[in-house]
């Protein structure tokens, strides 16, 4: 396990200098960061120069690349164009969007995987139907729609919450656009869980533990739960990155000043600093989760070993 | 013309039979699946019945309907598709099929257990089997988890399992097939039930092992006492531990007899069909016996006798008429005790 973990971890290290190379590339081609600076007017020459020289945008690419590099491992992200350190900006983005991204999966939990134990037992009956539905309406209707429009009902017309959230962002103004954000992952959820349930509902040890004369709730949490929850894992797992990362939608939606909503205005301003900084942070998320999600399989399933 | 609705007069056999009355009896059972294509009729009236110490042995190809019996009788059918349309289960004299869900589940591991036939998948990959065999002694007794663990120590060691302290943390894919198999029977044995049912225990299992563990099971169910109903395809095992005999062909039993006689005269045709398809030492280098045709569709069974496609004395009778299991006598007259066959001709088949 220890030596499986460690050769994980220093597989990390390519994976994650690849793709902060290609992210720092990319925002490079995106075009001239001064010219975004400046805005709609045209920028004073020697003003750009001098800026130039000060980011260090007039040295060759992989010279920028490595002087970033350099300078992220000392704990420093450069600073965005409007003088605020990028750690900065991080250290106020990240809790909202991690609180965010905690309500979003507490609901896919919660809701996904009730929904899908009560359709994958109830296979092909009424309610198993309706939610069939209902997931395939919210996979098929994109994000800005659903969140717009609640937005539009419970925050405008009823008034039950507040339309946009705060800058604080506390955790009860979070639960609409947490459950916006979660919407399309927790139909996924719902019907992976319902899936998985059904085919497992049928599997010999779940008839040994029926023939064991125990009550069906145990049946049904300790046997047959345990087992489909395996994929269930990985999906939910894999999530935490992309929900972190792919909550632009609905932080602009909601004016979360969260991770989205940064790079939302760093990629408007061109200004890659902030881009590739909040991105980096973004790749060793996912990275983090995907190892805990191989770990959490040994713990799943013993049949499952990693030497 | 008397139909025997019960086999149970077999002289007490093994252990001490001081219950009134068989422990499970099976009545006139029905059992119909509802597919798409049909109702496929996979028990037609079948009536059995076990004591005490005793061991009824269900013969039978696949799909003749002996698992399904079993599965009728433990409460495990899958309700839909499947269907009890008639018949009754008696256990100590009360109709199982009238209970409800909750009383079935208390019988259920307590009164009545079963082993299932392949242990790889009917042990739950993810638990380990200290958890697996505990939780009958938890579930049923409410017993603390340290308590449990202790008595599956112990039942392991009954089920000689070497090292059963060190393995009890063990999963069921680290244990041998043979172990595993154990395994099955330590958790049936657990709450030490009246009844087992073993639905073909050994199939899985090498020749070698499979001796060992059916050893195992009739000296377990000598011990406690029990009923056992052995589900099999294979008349070596059955010659070894039952006691009597049930033959079952397409959701029938065509016949019923103790153990021993059954192999010297059969009197149903297709019970001498099944002991000629014996590989036999003496009969080294000649061709197999083998019954002709395939067991029939659920879904259209043939009338009359079912057997009749593929049986060699049938006649036009057989082709209309359901043969009823009938006593079996002697030619002079003199009942054979216990014996019965579903057969127009049984006379022809065994004394011709």
């Amino acid at each position: 396990m220890g030596r499986y973990v460690i050769r994980r971890l220093l597989q990390m290290i390519p994976v994650f200098f690849g793709t902060t190379l290609l992210i720092f590339l990319m925002v490079n081609v995106m075009g001239d960061p001064i010219a975004g600076l400046c805005g709609d007017r045209q920028c004073d020459p020697a003003t750009a120069a001098q800026l130039r020289t000060e980011f260090g945008l007039d040295k060759p690419v992989w010279q920028q690349y490595l002087t970033y590099m350099g300078n992220i491992f000392t704990g420093d992200f450069g600073t965005a164009f409007n003088g605020q350190k990028v750690t900065e900006l991080m250290a106020t983005a990240f809790p909202i969007t991690i609180r965010l991204t905690i309500v979003a999966i507490v609901f896919e939990i919660v809701i996904g995987i009730s929904l899908g134990v009560v359709t994958g037992l109830r296979r092909g009956r009424p309610v198993d139907t309706v939610v069939l539905i209902l997931t395939l309406v919210v996979i098929a209707v994109p994000t800005f729609v659903t969140g717009l429009l609640l937005q539009l009902l419970l925050g405008v017309e009823w008034g039950i919450i507040k339309p946009s959230v705060s800058s604080e962002a506390p955790v009860d103004e979070l639960i609409v656009p947490g459950l916006v954000l979660a919407s399309v992952s927790l139909a996924y959820v719902t019907r992976l869980t319902r899936t998985s349930i059904a085919e497992n509902a049928r599997a010999d040890y779940v008839r040994t533990a029926v023939a064991k004369g125990l009550p069906r709730r145990r049946v049904v949490v300790r046997h047959l739960l345990r087992n489909s929850l395996i994929p269930v894992v990985t999906f939910i797992g894999t999530d935490v990155g992309a929900l972190m990362g792919g909550a632009i939608v609905t932080e602009r939606i909601f004016n979360i000043h969260g991770v989205g909503y940064q790079l939302y205005q760093g990629i408007l301003r061109q200004n890659s600093q902030t881009v590739v900084g909040f991105v980096t942070v973004l790749v060793l998320v996912f990275l983090a989760a995907n190892l805990i999600v191989d770990l959490l399989y040994a713990v799943l399933d013993p049949r499952i070993r990693y030497a | 013309m008397t139909i025997i609705d019960k086999t149970a007069d077999v002289p007490a056999p093994r252990g001490s039979n001081d219950e009134s009355g068989p422990l499970l009896e099976v009545r006139d059972l029905h059992v119909e699946f509802h597919t798409r294509d049909g109702v496929a009729k996979a028990v037609n009236g079948v009536n059995y019945s076990v004591s005490a110490g005793e061991t009824l042995a269900v013969l039978g190809e696949s799909g003749s309907g002996k698992s399904v019996t079993a599965q009728a009788i433990m409460g495990i059918l899958d309700m839909p598709p499947g269907h009890i349309p008639k018949g009754e289960i008696l256990f100590r004299g009360q109709d199982m099929l009238k209970m409800s869900n909750e009383e079935r589940r208390q019988i259920r591991g307590q009164k009545i257990a079963m082993i299932f036939q392949d242990a790889l998948s009917s042990l739950n990959p993810v638990l380990s089997v200290g958890y697996q065999l505990g939780e009958m002694f938890r579930v049923h007794q409410g017993l603390s988890k340290k308590e449990a663990k202790a008595k599956s120590i112990a039942l392991m060691d009954r089920v000689r399992i070497p090292a059963a302290k060190e393995r009890v943390n063990d999963y069921p894919h680290q244990f041998s097939g043979g172990m595993r198999q154990r395994i099955m029977i330590a958790m049936a044995l657990a709450l030490e039930p009246d009844l087992i049912i073993a639905d073909e225990p050994t199939t899985a299992l090498d020749v070698t092992v499979q001796a060992q563990v059916m050893d195992l099971l009739a000296e377990l169910q000598r011990d406690f006492n029990m009923g056992l109903i052995l589900i099999t395809h294979d008349l070596g095992v059955v010659a070894d531990v039952a006691d009597k005999i049930a033959v079952m062909y397409a959701g029938r039993i065509v016949e019923t007899a103790p153990v021993h006689e059954i192999y010297k005269r059969p009197a149903h045709p297709y019970t001498k069909g099944l002991l000629e398809s014996i590989p036999r030492l003496d009969q080294k280098g000649q061709e197999l016996y083998a019954i002709k045709g395939l067991p029939p569709n659920l879904l259209h069974v043939p009338s009359g006798c079912a057997f009749n496609p593929r049986c060699t004395m049938a006649q036009d009778i057989c082709r209309t008429e359901i043969p009823a299991l009938r006593p079996v006598t002697e030619q002079d007259g003199t009942e054979l005790v216990g014996r019965g066959s579903a057969c127009h001709f049984w006379k022809e088949t065994i004394h011709g």
